[in-house]
């Protein structure tokens, strides 16, 4: 019987993060312009697989995903257990950086997704020049709380049931049946507290409003694209964020919600191919 | 759709597509539930450890529940004096019929959707609601199907 290998390729990299030695895993496919991929809180960079697969991509994008420290396959470093995970707007950003220039990429474009998106902000804001576009996926510079974060680690209640169970409901009615269960998957598989961890970022540490109009999409072009059934990044979220940064687009997604290329990977690519196009024309032109 | 930078019509300022807001209508779809819920073996597979008394609130007319093993043991509409609850899902009749849509709108396609937007409240004791919430959620949409048959 023949099976199907796929060409995505996975390796480990050991690599130290704000000073502790860190295991890090990330898998590739393609050739060309770096794309660095952002997952989801709670979740890992098997959600950008179906871009991974899509030769109309590959053939001119190489398209990278890690795996955040204490996600999926990148394992917490030594001592997790004596503290509890808290992401970091300052980690958060340092880890971007550090994995970059670990693998020698020559001005990538970045692409994240939810958290992974709200960083790509703070990319845009901080460090504008090293990147040749930055993409940001149900991105906003704040949003507001739904659900209290306690009820994601506590004994009495299953943390990947309930992770689960909550992020459900932002995925659009329209998007295939196994394509959302295989997001829910992930988000069951996420050791205990990683979610509720990575929300410190996103609830806390990482409110962008005072300084998104420092922006200049002249030095790095931003590109925001929101799903219309995301209602914990709301089409008005983006919407304000792009408001509030001269000269930025937004694309509402139709069909769409919060984990737009891993729930319908085909509507997404409607949206998504367009601007890959107009960032590898631009790089030809140069 | 692609913008530049303005705001625009978003979900939750649309307001509800639903067609039926009246409460008792709406009731008597959702008085259908144990009947839907016999139709759902997986449903109650998922719901093997949910044990709970809860209320639901279709409006303002509440319904007793009782689960078993994720089985519907106990299923009473109102009004009542004096029953005890561990907790309640309360949603205007707007809210309801907007989650029953067979197509729901984004902002209205989901129990949080609702909370966030003020038409539903999650009350009480939450813990059996959390620790079977997949199963809740899922059992409080089985009255779509009565929308998607029609």
């Amino acid at each position: 019987m023949r099976a199907v290998i796929e060409p995505i390729v996975g390796r480990y990299m050991s690599i130290d993060l704000n000073g502790r030695p860190h295991r890090l895993y990330f898998e590739e496919a393609g050739g060309g312009i770096p794309l660095v991929c952002l997952h989801t809180a709670g979740a890992d960079g098997r959600q950008f697989r179906h871009l991974m697969l899509d030769e109309e991509v590959t053939q001119k994008f190489r398209v990278l995903a890690f795996d955040m420290p204490w996600h999926g396959k990148s394992t917490p470093p030594n001592g997790w257990e004596n503290e509890e995970y808290r992401l970091t707007t300052a980690a958060y950003t340092d880890m971007i950086i550090a994995f970059c220039r670990a693998l020698e990429l020559e001005r990538p474009v970045v692409m994240g997704c939810s958290i992974g998106g709200r960083i790509v902000l703070n990319l845009a804001i901080e460090h504008a020049a090293m990147f040749r576009a930055l993409i940001g996926l149900e991105a906003a510079d704040f949003q507001s709380p739904w659900y209290d974060t306690s009820w994601l680690n506590r004994p009495d209640v299953h943390g990947g049931e309930v992770c689960a169970a909550l992020v459900s409901g932002l995925i659009a009615p329209q998007s295939p049946s196994s394509m959302r269960n295989e997001v829910l998957w992930m988000y069951m598989q996420s050791g205990p507290g990683v979610f509720k961890g990575d929300l410190y970022f996103y609830r806390v540490d990482g409110d962008l409003r005072s300084r998104i109009a420092k922006i200049d999409i002249n030095i790095c072009p931003l590109y925001l694209l929101n799903g219309e059934y995301d209602f914990s990044c709301t089409v008005e979220d983006a919407a304000r964020t792009a408001k509030n940064i001269s000269g930025c687009e937004l694309t509402v997604m139709e069909q769409l919600g919060h984990f737009p290329m891993a729930e319908n990977p085909q509507q997404f690519r409607k949206y998504i191919l367009p601007i890959l196009d107009r960032i590898s024309s631009a790089t030809s032109a140069t | 759709m692609t913008q530049n930078s303005t705001p625009h019509d978003t979900s939750s300022t649309l307001p509800s597509p639903a067609a039926v807001h009246d409460s008792d209508q709406l009731a008597d779809e959702f008085a259908q539930l144990p009947r839907l819920l016999d139709q759902e073996p997986n449903l109650i597979r998922r719901g093997k450890y949910f044990d709970a008394r809860f209320r639901i609130e279709i409006g303002e007319i509440p319904f007793d529940v009782k689960v078993d093993g994720g089985r519907i043991v106990t299923f009473d509409r109102g009004p009542f004096l004096m029953r005890p609850w561990r907790f309640v899902v309360r949603g205007t009749a707007e809210a309801w019929s907007a989650l029953w849509s067979p197509m729901p709108q984004p902002g209205w396609h989901d129990m949080f959707a609702l909370t966030k937007r003020g038409c539903m409240t999650l009350e009480g004791d939450l813990q059996p609601a959390m620790a079977n919430l997949q199963y809740l959620k899922d059992l409080l949409v089985l009255p779509r199907r009565l929308r998607k048959a029609s």
